[in-house]
């Protein structure tokens, strides 16, 4: 096949290792065509909608090339699974502490289809994001292709290092605009023994922000704050029998140390409401949810098994999602609340991770949301939302991602010149013309 | 100074001296501009007395209008920039230029504000990084990056290192508890990153503006995250009659699933030094001393302290002592926290080293440098962050001795070189600066360090910031635009394709 009937049919190419991916983007650079980087395409659906002439896959680079548990570190090729790093490390043990969320149940892909590079890519997070922090936080070093055909590596394989830029951490968020990754290390730390969750029922969104303060701020290590709204609870297996509002904050560790902090917690939060707890079982299923938004996911979303890349259920299935958009805002976390206050004059609903901080928000798929949103935002004190999942007319209409002002923008745009003068990885994936 | 090169001052700008101090004063009035030679002395170095150089002229700013319209003049009239937050650098991050502005950021000393609520604290660049958390203090809370100059360097300086501390294997570096700052670029344009809020919800330029050493624009102001003061603190002293034993004590605790508070290693000569200095009451039959300390609730504490004293006793420890009281546990940091002092008084001179190693590495690069401490003939002791696998040799020298200080410097570049031939890296904490800046090679090529190049060529495409740091060579940025690509098909025809 011709590049020409290639870029007709806008099909895949899949590099079998780093060299290959050099050659490819080199050789798109002098074409004067455009690839969609991606891993798995678990993500496709993920930021503005954009048409390139081939879609850069690279699933054929997988497979863990170091892992160190005394050392907890972690190096896989860009392409491996990332539920393949998570069940290796489990298996001594730790775990990814940042906790990354799977983005599959929210839009309609398989679970677990998701790839490292993606991950980083993303700069995905977990609820145990304000204390652990995100994937930018446990990129050591990474091993990449920029928009010039060239690889280059930036970071290191020890937890300690500040030599030369954080490249790692810098094109974390990047979504293949900047750099194809071709391997990454990360840190890995040791897996709580156990888990348990104290639940406070009934608050509404602002007692809820101020429950939650008191105890991330307290003595005890609460590793998870998140605040459930009653309509949003009631759909929420891992919550059934409750029917109320619930605020959940997560306690794990060692059992002598869970069974201390516990009462300690009960102490603080007894007079904000009643009180309730979920054993190791069900604070797993709770925040499992939690994570990955189960309480919106798409219908059949998140399903295991099958090929990979390839959207869950036919046209209903896609209607039903289209009709609600998915936002997600970060903002401080004492001024979730007026976010959530916001979207529900339009019929929306939301959940809060982060101790108030992450908004969750379904909301119908009406104009002008985004300017709702936006302006909830800068008028709670600032911060950043972005449109998750709408369909694809809808986010090639408006900003996906939080728009940026305009030096800022320009500075962006030089970086992107530097690493991408062609124009070849991704474009407009996050902005428009860049 | 050593064989150290720094760019050729510009002959033009050392003969507009005059006039440039003049505009400068238009805008920084009173005693904002510093010119006289006496009065610029205390700014001719950082941590690293070896190198000294007068700066053209010292501008003590005191508003972001000021900083940016400075910026903007320099810019304009291509004068070299080096901004300063208390000059603690050890990598010489701060040395000025003689054709270049020194920018002293302290008069930038206020926190402008405390919210408990969603712990974060909004402090100018130039607060001391103790001074967050004695402001933060009388709630209970504290900054957690804590590197042994706090008390005196800077937030602003943190920020340009990204800087450690004793409790960054549990708690991060500078860079995971900084939420965002207000930057001047060198064009004079201000710049608002992050916020109160987690993450940026694009690409994460807080991420490598925290550590770029001053060559991406000048931090008018900072966002950090607050922390619960841990209920409990307790620290156990354990000595190893090698190092490798201790070496398997740091890897068995790692092991069981415990990330300690702070996890600190001390070799033979250190901790004579440290107890000759103070008397910490540190054991001197030991070849290895460990300081593990475990923070967090007391039940929490208690309990793994027990843990740790049992994989000590299974490897083998000549000591183990548990601290009982908050003097005690004070009493046991003493001696590691007065290591550099301790240092002073057996050596008139030393350098201090800061490589990263994969830990597993350490007895084999414990014996590469004693082997090179013999063929140097200089002394070299070692304080070791050994939970993160960073190393702090400290070699012992005389600057009176002629020579003396290029063979340390040679012992130096030896370590680091070594570090990195073992997987580690030059620099943990410290930061590239000069001191580091012409080893970059032996760990990134030239298509490295031609991106990290690119992308201070976005922020300053001139070199104004901070020139002749970090970097061996700054290309032009021109030239790095370039892009040669040769029109060709598709080159493998063999590629999966679907
Ligand atoms: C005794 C001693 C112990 C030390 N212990 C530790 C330790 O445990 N851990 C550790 O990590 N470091 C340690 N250091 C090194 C040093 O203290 C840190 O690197 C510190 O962060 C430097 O802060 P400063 O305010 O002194 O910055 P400076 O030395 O003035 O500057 C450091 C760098 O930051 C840049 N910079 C400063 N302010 C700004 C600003 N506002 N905007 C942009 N760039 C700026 C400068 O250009 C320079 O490149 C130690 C130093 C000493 C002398």
């Amino acid at each position: 096949m011709s590049a020409a009937t290639a870029a007709m049919s806008g099909d895949r190419l899949c590099p079998r290792d780093e060299a290959d991916v050099a050659e490819t983007v080199r050789w798109a650079a002098s074409e004067g065509r455009t690839l969609d980087v991606a891993g798995r395409r678990s993500k496709a659906a993920l930021g503005r909608a954009i048409q390139t002439d081939f879609t850069l896959e690279l699933a054929a680079l997988s497979g863990v090339t170091l892992y160190e548990p005394e050392e907890l570190v972690l190096s896989a090729r860009a392409g491996t699974p990332v539920a393949e790093i998570a069940a290796l490390v489990a298996g001594a043990n730790q775990m990814m502490a940042f906790e990354p969320m799977d983005f599959g149940p929210l839009l309609g892909q398989k679970a677990g289809a998701g790839t490292l590079g993606g991950l980083l890519a993303c700069n995905l997070a977990g609820p145990r994001r304000p204390s652990a922090g995100a994937a930018r936080d446990h990129a050591l070093g990474i091993r990449a292709v920029s928009g010039r055909g060239e690889v280059f590596k930036a970071g290191g394989r020890v937890v300690k290092n500040v030599t030369g830029y954080d490249l790692p951490r810098g094109l974390a968020g990047s979504h293949g605009t900047f750099a194809a990754f071709t391997e990454i290390t990360i840190k890995v730390l040791p897996r709580p023994e156990t888990v348990e969750t104290l639940l406070i029922l009934g608050l509404d969104d602002a007692a809820a922000a101020g429950a939650m303060s008191a105890a991330v701020g307290s003595y005890y290590d609460v590793s998870g704050a998140a605040h459930v709204p009653g309509d949003v609870a009631q759909t929420l297996p891992a919550l059934a029998g409750i029917g109320r509002a619930v605020t959940a904050l997560r306690l794990e560790g060692v059992q002598p140390s869970i069974l201390h902090r516990r009462g300690k917690l009960e102490a603080l939060l007894r007079a904000r409401g009643e009180l309730a707890f979920l054993d190791a079982d069900a604070s797993r299923a709770f925040w499992l949810a939690i994570r990955d938004v189960l309480p919106f996911a798409a219908s059949g979303g998140g399903e295991v098994g099958g090929e990979v890349g390839g959207e869950v259920g036919g046209a209903t299935a896609r209607a039903e999602r289209d009709a609600r958009v998915i936002w997600r805002v970060s903002v401080a976390p004492m001024a979730g609340a007026r976010i959530g206050a916001a979207v529900r004059t339009v019929g929306g609903r939301c959940f809060y991770d982060w101790a108030g901080g992450l908004v969750w928000i379904e909301m119908p798929c009406t104009e002008p949301q985004a300017s709702l949103v936006r302006q909830a935002v800068s008028a709670a004190g600032g911060g950043h939302a972005t449109l998750i999942r709408a369909a694809a007319p809808v986010r090639a209409a408006q900003e996906v991602f939080q728009p940026l002002d305009a030096i800022t923008g320009a500075l962006v745009r030089r970086m992107k010149s530097g690493f991408d003068p062609a124009g070849v990885l991704s474009p407009g994936r996050m902005y428009a013309g860049m | 100074m050593s064989g150290l090169v720094m760019p050729a001052p510009k002959a033009d700008l050392l003969a507009r001296r005059a006039e440039i101090v003049a505009a400068l004063r238009q805008i920084v009035p009173g005693e904002g501009v510093i010119d006289t030679e006496t009065e610029m002395r205390p700014f001719e170095s950082d941590g690293v007395t070896a190198y000294r150089q007068l700066p053209l002229v010292v501008v003590l700013p005191s508003t972001t209008q000021q900083v940016s319209q400075v910026l903007a003049y320099a810019n304009a009239n291509g004068i070299p920039v080096v901004p300063r937050g208390a000059g603690t650098s050890l990598s010489g991050g701060a040395l000025p230029l003689a054709d270049g502005i020194l920018l002293g950021m302290g008069k930038f000393n206020r926190i402008l504000d405390i919210d408990f609520e969603n712990r974060t604290v909004v402090a100018q660049p130039g607060v001391t990084n103790l001074g967050i958390t004695t402001a933060v203090a009388d709630h209970g809370f504290y900054y957690a990056p804590d590197p042994s100059s706090q008390i005196a360097c800077t937030i602003g300086g943190n920020v340009g290192e990204n800087s450690g501390g004793v409790h960054c294997l549990k708690y991060g570096l500078t860079t995971n508890n900084v939420l965002g700052v207000e930057m001047v670029l060198i064009t004079g344009e201000i710049i608002r990153l992050g916020g109160k809020h987690l993450d940026s919800g694009g690409l994460d330029l807080l991420g490598v503006i925290v550590g770029s050493e001053g060559l991406l624009g000048v931090v008018t102001e900072v966002t950090v995250r607050i922390l619960r003061k841990p209920e409990t603190a307790r620290a156990v002293l354990l000595g190893f009659p090698s190092s490798e034993a201790a070496g398997a004590c740091v890897a068995a605790i790692i092991a069981a699933g415990i990330i300690p508070g702070g996890m600190e290693m001390m070799d033979r000569m250190m901790v004579h030094a440290a107890e000759a200095f103070l008397g910490a009451g540190y054991p001197l039959d030991v070849e290895a001393l460990l300081i593990v300390e475990l923070d967090g609730p007391e039940a929490e504490v208690n309990h793994l302290i027990g843990r740790v004293a049992e994989i000590g006793n299974g490897l083998g420890c000549m000591t183990l002592r548990a601290s009982t009281s908050e003097a005690e546990r004070v009493a046991f940091w003493a001696g590691r926290k007065a290591a550099f002092p301790a240092v002073g008084r057996i050596s008139p001179d030393y350098l201090c080293m800061d490589g990263t190693i994969p830990r597993k590495a350490l007895p084999l690069v414990l014996s590469r440098m004693e082997e090179m401490s013999v063929k140097y003939g200089l002394r070299c002791g070692n304080v070791f962050h050994a939970g993160d696998g960073n190393l702090h040799p400290l070699i012992c020298y005389d600057a009176n001795t002629p020579g003396e200080l290029d063979k340390a410097e040679a012992f130096g570049a030896d370590i680091l070189l070594l570090c990195v031939e073992v997987g580690g890296v030059l620099t943990g904490e410290h930061g590239v600066g000069v001191e580091k800046r012409d080893l970059m090679p032996s760990m990134f090529n030239e298509v490295d360090l031609a991106h990290q190049q690119r992308l201070k060529c976005a922020f300053d495409p001139e070199a104004l910031l901070n020139p002749g740091k970090v970097f061996p060579v700054l290309h032009r940025c021109a030239e790095l635009g370039r892009m040669h690509v040769s029109a060709g098909k598709l080159p493998f025809p063999d590629i999966p394709r679907f």
